[in-house]
């Protein structure tokens, strides 16, 4: 089977871009995180849609499942090959199709990466920018979108998905649809009036079908930048500091930040407000807009803004910032993992806590924060652990520390994002049963021959 | 506890009450305005001053008695709880600031300059104008001047005599001299003005950076290229503490060839760089001291601006940049003359 499966892949996308050699196997059987591996039979690499459209056809005959990736960045485990069969990895599909600088957005190939469309835009329309996750910059759009990621403009915008404007995808039956505008326009501008068929895709963690363009929204890039950040003791007092924050409606990013490192932080509650504006002015008004917002506790003397000189400033308003990076290194031999849990901001000191209790108690290296999303709407919390992948009572620590964090998490009304396979099964259980049954029909509607993804969003 | 050095009685006859008049951030309808609420802080009564003080130092200068209104000052915000600054605001400095316990000794010799607490700036101790000196620098040794702007005498009564015992016994205890050249303002004025008015004893001779460069460009003299130039200085708020070193200054652009230019914010009406109001949460408060400042310095023409605080350049560094002046700290000025 193999033999016969490298051999028609091949003939799809050429010899040098299958392969089934054990050390790339080996590669593509794990993420960063914590999921134990899975090896794929294969890895192919398409370089346009119809390749992936035969590539499909080919999994369907052969009834091998098909994992689509990105950069294979997720940290869940979503593109490990559960029941083996052939990664789709996406990177050669890398085109940025067209840029509309009028009405803000652009069309992307589907392994498009971060980097490449900020590098892009920063040379050819400076005037712009898009929502860049936390994450290193060749993750990909694509793969960002599908798992509802957010990014530092999603206090402006909201998540990644509700920036996008329509996407082309090769469903497992094979065919290529369009979703938003761009199904019956030539311009990609967003996804409404439409019956909103994007949905399909987001959040199903590449079980129905391989997103091979997208259209996404850009924003301006202003001039001049500044940020605050924002300091308290009272995990309490968060969930309206956000509120207020948020109210005012000047802030393109919103981070709060708890972390025991460096010593001076520990138990101490942040929070770093980016923003920016075409002039000085403009944005010197903007900070005075935000101060205000939180004047009833800074005249109180219970929080404030840390006196940051500009200088200092410059290193948190890099993009992607580089701390989440740092912190992933912090117990060295390339481990690390976070919940993040998007739920309602005022669960916040009810997360905090419990994420405290967590880290004691399975004793590992912890960072907390969020990203808040939209006008305070939601927030994605993470709870994060670095661990060393080198050292397995490390590992277990982190793995029970994850498990222990997704149920908390689902107590107190939340739902862990980009769920990896044991939190999908918490999320399941959970989940109305009404719900769950309609998730079910949709893929097998979309799926008849359960290739796609095949062990993720099944109980 | 030491009491900070005061003499309510020499206050109370001053006829002038300059500690208040001459301030520039709180306003008096008249000097009996002005001597009620001095009267109120010295009895340890409730008074605005307290609350709209900016920590700016310039009353220890205006006092024509020597009499320590600042520090007082100080005390009575801490005893009455009033923190120029929030609360956590406050607490993160504390640990941020705080001994380390990681120091070590080193065999120095002489000139020793001491950092303070501010590694990023040691590159500065070079050339022939530093020829041989060695450094000393960390929060071990750190000045701690910097908890006047916070309303916490304790922590310098706590902090300061054991920087003091941490500098003599890890530096200067085995060193070939007793002297500690203080690179920051901070540092001298902690080691003569902070410590003689809170009792506490300082075993080396503290020796101003600017009296340092002056006995070097002496001896360099053959060596000075003056620059010829206009220069703006921003005189810090810790230079309050040590007024008479403002002259030594002069003594050393002059040697360099620059000019100082006349400036209305220069001297006795130096005004706040802007960096502490934005601690004490007063953004546009420090907005209109940075623009007065630029607005003034751009007025004279001068090429330079020139600073000796560090925390001064690094809050005017970039908006002085950025509208066409050179931000320089006064040695790196000093270093150009000797062409280096």
């Amino acid at each position: 089977m193999t033999a016969e499966l490298i051999q028609r892949l091949s003939k799809i996308v050429g010899p040098r871009f299958v392969s089934n050699a054990a050390e790339e196997l080996y590669l593509y059987s794990m993420d960063p995180g914590t999921m134990p591996q899975a090896y794929p039979d294969a890895v192919a690499l398409p370089k346009t849609a119809e390749e992936v459209q035969q590539i499909v056809r080919l999994a369907g005959e052969l009834k091998v499942p098909v994992v689509p990736m990105g950069a294979g960045l997720v940290l869940s485990g979503l593109t490990r090959a559960l029941k083996g069969g052939i990664i789709l990895d996406m990177k050669r599909m890398n085109r940025i199709i067209k840029v509309n600088p009028l009405s803000r957005y652009a069309v992307v190939e589907g392994g498009v990466a971060q980097g490449m469309l900020q590098a892009y835009l920063k040379k050819y329309h400076p005037t712009l920018k898009h929502s860049m996750p936390d994450a290193p910059p060749i993750a990909t759009m694509a793969g960002n979108m599908c798992i509802h990621g957010s990014g530092h403009l999603s206090v402006l915008g909201g998540s990644h998905s509700d920036m996008l404007t329509g996407m082309e995808v090769v469903l497992p039956t094979c065919e290529i649809i369009r979703t938003g505008s761009c199904s019956v326009s030539p311009d990609w501008f967003g996804r409404s009036p439409l019956p909103d068929l994007s949905g399909l895709f987001l959040g199903w963690a590449g079980t129905t079908g391989i997103v091979t363009k997208l259209g996404i929204k850009l924003f301006p890039n202003y001039a001049f930048n500044d940020m605050l950040i924002f300091v308290c003791e009272d995990a309490d007092t968060m969930p309206d500091v956000i509120f207020r924050l948020t109210g005012v409606q000047v802030a393109e990013d919103m981070t709060p930040w708890m972390t025991p490192k460096p010593d001076w932080a520990k138990g101490f509650l942040h929070i770093n407000i980016a923003f920016g504006a075409h002039s000085k002015k403009e944005l010197t008004f903007k900070r005075n807009l935000l101060q205000a917002s939180v004047r009833h506790y800074i005249d109180r003397k219970t929080a404030g803004f840390l006196p940051l000189p500009p200088t200092q400033k410059n290193r948190f308003l890099k993009v992607p910032s580089p701390d989440l990076a740092r912190f992933a290194d912090l117990r060295k031999g390339g481990g690390f993992e976070y919940v993040g849990a998007m739920m309602a901001i005022e669960h916040f000191p009810e997360a905090y806590r419990a994420g405290l209790e967590i880290a004691e108690k399975f004793q590992v290296s912890y960072s907390l924060g969020a990203r808040i999303i939209g006008a305070g709407h939601a927030m994605m919390f993470f709870f994060a652990y670095a661990f060393n992948r080198a050292d397995d009572e490390d590992v277990r620590r982190a793995s029970e520390a994850l498990d222990a964090t997704n149920r908390a998490v689902l107590d107190m009304g939340g739902i862990p994002w980009k769920a990896e396979r044991p939190a999908q099964v918490q999320i399941m259980e959970k989940m109305d049963p009404d719900t769950f049954a309609l998730m079910t029909r949709i893929r097998a509607t979309l799926d008849p021959n359960h290739i796609m993804n095949p062990g993720n969003w099944e109980k | 506890m030491k009491p900070v050095v005061f003499d309510p009685d020499l206050c109370a006859g001053c006829a002038t009450i300059d500690c208040l008049m001459k301030c520039q951030y709180v306003d008096f309808k008249d000097i009996d305005d002005a001597r009620t609420e001095k009267l109120n802080i010295n009895e340890g009564r409730d008074s605005r001053v307290l609350h709209e003080c900016l920590t700016c130092y310039a009353c220890q200068e205006y006092c024509p008695d020597h009499n320590n209104p600042f520090y007082l000052l100080v005390e009575r915000q801490e005893e009455k709880g009033l923190l120029p600054a929030p609360r956590p605001i406050l607490e993160e400095q504390l640990r941020m600031m705080a001994p380390r316990g990681r120091i070590e000794r080193k065999m120095v010799s002489a000139p020793v300059v001491d950092m303070c607490a501010f590694p990023m700036l040691t590159g500065c101790v070079r050339g022939s104008l530093f020829e041989n000196a060695s450094t000393i620098v960390g929060t071990d040794i750190f000045c701690n001047i910097m908890w006047l702007h916070f309303a916490k005498n304790s922590v310098i009564r706590e902090r300061v005599p054991k920087a003091i015992d941490n500098i003599m016994a890890f530096y200067l205890k085995d060193a070939n001299t007793n002297e500690l050249v203080c690179f920051h303002d901070e540092c001298y004025g902690t080691y003569t003005s902070v410590a003689k008015a809170y009792g506490i004893s300082v075993p080396f001779k503290p020796i101003h950076l600017f009296d340092y460069i002056n006995r070097r460009l002496d001896v360099l003299a053959d060596r000075i290229k003056p620059l010829n130039q206009k220069i703006a200085y921003q005189r810090p708020c810790s230079n309050r503490l040590s007024p008479e070193t403002d002259q030594t200054l002069d003594e050393i652009f002059k040697k360099i060839g620059v000019e100082r230019v006349p400036r209305k914010y220069d001297r006795q009406n130096a005004l706040c760089c802007g960096g502490v109001p934005r601690a004490q949460q007063r953004d546009e408060l420090a907005d209109e001291l940075v623009e007065k400042n630029l607005t003034d310095m751009l007025s004279t023409g001068a090429a330079y601006c020139v600073f000796n605080c560090p925390f001064c350049m690094a809050t005017l560094g970039m908006e002085v940049a950025e509208r066409g002046l050179m931000p320089i700290l006064v040695s790196d000025l000093v270093q150009l003359a000797l062409g280096e």
